[in-house]
């Protein structure tokens, strides 16, 4: 059991991070949409806020798990990530900060005007967080320039190092991009299952419109993280693994179908497209096992299980407290989804 | 410029106001749960008002405290490489059980309760509320067991790659420091709450608007504070004696106490030292063999002075000091005031200009608490784990000041006008009518 406790953790760590990107995604989708889906009307924007305000606390702890996690079971993985990636990081931060400033103050504001501002803040938040965590992931799928003593090397420009521009390699933009459209088909997919009337309708035609944009983009993401990243050494090395990536692709592909067939598929279309996002984290994840922070300078400045988990007393505690609560967690969201998740008309003020 | 100091500013910027919110959650909660649990025993509407109305600023003061907490957990990666890297194993294990075990029942709850008013039975509802005061309560136990391995590291041993593993859970969990934190910090929020509520609702008797009302809630607020404040003075004096017996150079400079004494007195009047002196500047008004009692029981026990440390290993005397002697003046008067309140809370509605003085007593609890954690924090100095890491090794190798410096003002324009915001729609939730008080948003 010692011998896997670190394997688990690896993979656990994809999880968490992956049911965060389906949970937070389609929140940072509705964020995108607000002002393009509202524009004409402040009710309609009122019932889309509405839609997410339950959730998007519960989901937001996602991601503090997934931190936490990658904190407790990974230090130095955690350490160099967060010092390394210091600007993008707080930048994230900070959108996450507005995010959900946006969100609970705007109600409480009486003017119009203030409501619109908020949500343009939210939609220009919601984009950046949605690239910036895609560019982080593509970074990591790709390598970090980390030297053989763990020291991320940033690109020189104008005789200052910078580490942040150092991450704008295209195929990482590439990511961002994925993830910033990935995540406004599924803001706009749980928002037609959740809404009723006009705005159900807009929303799922977004969708529509967005879906091929997606799987142009999906598709080119997949292949060049594949080929050009090689994570398919991995996969050639162990083919049950494909699995996963098999898995994402019928589930996106489910998804789509289920999205053109008829508008009361929409909640079916997104359930499938969360999974597909769960399985396309997992799909990166594993193809850069055992490494959790790959380099592309040095081998030997790569973190990995080896070099980077904590002691295997720390890891058995934390799976004895994940094996209790997260599926206790997964339980009582989805009651409380469920209760909460009443359709919303578009008159709702 | 070096980059920890202005580390240590930053994460002294963003936990102080991360714990302007914090307080209020953890107090106001079970005020609320008791307002509705009276609800759906007697079926009386007002005690259901009472829940909304105070719900509605808890529900605010929840949301910044989740805004600002999400930076706690980044700062330690992005600031504190050093310091993260060497105790993960023990300190990121106990945040991320409180996020798995805590975070996640008290968001999901808030949010139930927040929409639930229609949606779920009443006893669901009542069970919801419960639910996030237990839950609040949890997050601060495992938050400040996590504190309290900083303070008084116990259950490690030293891991290869010159990092601390963990070696006995047990231990970790049944830190004495952290619980004895815990309990003042907890009871410390609980009256913050009690007088956040007194405070409110003697303004809006002064006003005589709504007199009933806000009379029930003053009168719950009077017990809150009154309990309370004498449960935080038992714990603080507890947590200082526990204080005295693991870091006995935090209490000295506490007390501004540079020889080691056997019956120390508790000089009423002191003026710390100046520069490098190495005696207080005046020492007045002793009570002979107090300091020694406080800290261990007995009135003739030795005490240490900051002579028994090296420089470089005593915290900054002045800001604990101060903080420290302000703190506990200030817990003598929630004391006092709070058994005021609970001598006249029959006659609240009648008094009149003394309400106004329990209005002005609103923003005292919140000082007191910040200054608290300015002695623990302060006082731990040059540690950052005590005896084990220096502060000035715990930061990030490669991070730039100016990378630090650009952070640190983008976070303290955001938190002031997020604070200045904070405070203007809890202050309209407070001034609202309670009749008309819509449930969550």
């Amino acid at each position: 059991m010692e011998a896997y406790l670190g394997d688990i953790w690896f993979f656990l760590w994809g999880l968490l991070w992956g049911i965060y990107f389906a949970l937070g995604g389609y929140d940072f989708g509705l964020g995108l949409l607000l002002p393009v889906l509202g524009l004409g009307s402040e009710k309609e924007r009122n019932t889309m806020h509405l839609a997410a305000a339950p959730f998007w606390d519960g989901n937001q702890v996602w991601l503090i798990t997934a931190g936490g996690v990658t904190f407790a079971a990974f230090p130095l993985a955690y350490a160099v990530m967060f010092s390394s990636l210091y600007t993008a990081l707080l930048l994230l931060l900070l959108m996450l900060i507005i995010r959900s400033v946006a969100a609970e103050l705007r109600p409480q504001s009486l003017w119009s005007v203030w409501r619109k501002s908020w949500d343009c803040l939210g939609a220009g938040a919601a984009f950046l967080a949605a690239l910036l965590l895609g560019v982080a992931f593509s970074n990591i799928f790709r390598g970090l320039p980390l030297d053989a003593d763990h020291v991320f090397q940033g690109c020189a420009i104008l005789g200052l190092t910078s580490n942040t521009l150092s991450l704008l390699h295209p195929y990482c933009l590439l990511g961002g991009l994925l993830f910033v459209v990935m995540f406004a088909v599924h803001g706009a997919l749980y928002l037609s299952w959740r809404v009723g009337g006009d705005l159900s309708a807009k929303s799922l035609l977004t969708a529509r419109v967005l879906w091929p944009v997606f799987l142009i983009l999906f598709l080119l993401y997949v292949v060049l993280t594949f080929a050009w990243a090689g994570l398919w050494v991995n996969y050639a090395a162990s083919p049950l693994l494909l699995i996963l990536p098999l898995a994402c692709a019928l589930a996106f592909l489910a998804g789509g179908c289920q999205l053109y067939r008829a508008a009361d598929k929409a909640k079916a279309a997104f359930i499938c497209h969360g999974l597909g996002i769960i399985t396309l984290t997992l799909t990166g994840v594993m193809g850069i096992y055992p490494n959790l922070l790959p380099s592309r300078l040095s081998p030997a400045g790569a973190l990995t299980i080896a070099n980077a988990s904590s002691s295997p007393k720390t890891l058995a505690i934390m799976l004895g407290v994940a094996v209790v609560f997260v599926p206790l967690v997964i339980l009582y969201q989805w009651w409380a989804h469920r209760r909460l998740s009443q359709r919303l008309s578009a008159e709702y003020e | 410029m070096d980059p920890v100091i202005l580390s240590r500013l930053q994460f002294a910027l963003a936990t102080f106001f991360h714990f302007i919110y914090v307080p209020l959650t953890l107090g106001l909660a079970p005020f609320i749960a008791i307002m509705e649990t009276r609800y759906v025993r007697t079926g009386d509407e007002m005690y259901k008002r009472q829940a909304q109305f105070w719900g509605r600023i808890f529900l605010i003061n929840f949301a910044l405290g989740v805004a600002t907490g999400l930076t706690l957990e980044f700062q330690f990666g992005t600031n504190w490489a050093h310091y993260s890297q060497y105790v993960g194993d023990i300190f990121g294990s106990l945040l991320a059980i409180e996020a798995t075990a805590a975070f996640f029942l008290e968001s999901t709850f808030v949010a139930v309760w927040a929409f639930g008013w229609d949606r779920v039975p009443k006893k669901i509802h009542l069970l919801a509320i419960w639910l996030v005061a237990a839950a609040s309560l949890l997050s601060a136990l495992w938050i400040l067991l996590a504190n309290g391995f900083m303070q008084h590291p116990v259950g490690y041993a030293h891991g290869e790659g010159g990092r601390l593993v963990l070696d006995n859970f047990k231990e970790v969990v049944t830190n004495t420091y952290g619980w004895h934190m815990y309990f003042h910090t907890v009871f410390s929020s609980l009256l913050l709450a009690g007088f956040l509520v007194m405070g409110v609702s003697a303004w809006r008797l002064f006003r005589a608007d709504n007199p009933g009302f806000f009379h029930a809630s003053f009168k719950l607020g009077a017990t809150f504070a009154f309990i309370f404040s004498l449960a935080t003075i038992v714990a603080g004096h507890q947590l200082g004696q526990v204080t005295a017996k693991h870091q006995p150079a935090k209490l000295a400079a506490m007390e501004s106490q540079w020889e080691t004494k056997d019956g120390a007195p508790l000089n009423l009047l002191v003026i710390p030292a100046f520069g490098d002196d190495e005696e207080n500047f005046y020492e007045g008004l002793p009570i002979p063999g107090l300091a020694s009692f406080l800290a261990t029981g007995d009135s003739q026990a030795t005490v240490k002075g900051l002579k028994a440390f090296p420089a470089q290993d005593r915290p900054p005397v002045w800001p604990v000091f101060l903080s420290f002697r302000v703190m506990g003046a200030l817990g003598f008067i929630f004391v006092g005031a709070s058994f005021l309140a609970m001598l006249l809370r029959g006659l609240a509605p009648d008094l009149r200009w003394l309400l106004l003085g329990f209005v002005a007593l609103i923003p005292l609890p919140y000082l007191a608490i910040q200054l608290g954690w300015l002695v623990t924090e302060l006082g731990r100095q040059p540690w950052v784990v005590y005896n084990l890491m220096r502060t000035s090794l715990a930061g990030s190798a490669g991070v730039d000041w100016f990378q630090v410096a650009g952070s640190l003002a983008v976070m303290a324009v955001i938190y002031t006008v997020l604070t200045l915001a904070g405070l203007f729609f809890m202050g309209k939730c407070a001034l609202s009518d309670p009749k008309t008080a819509p449930a969550g948003h």
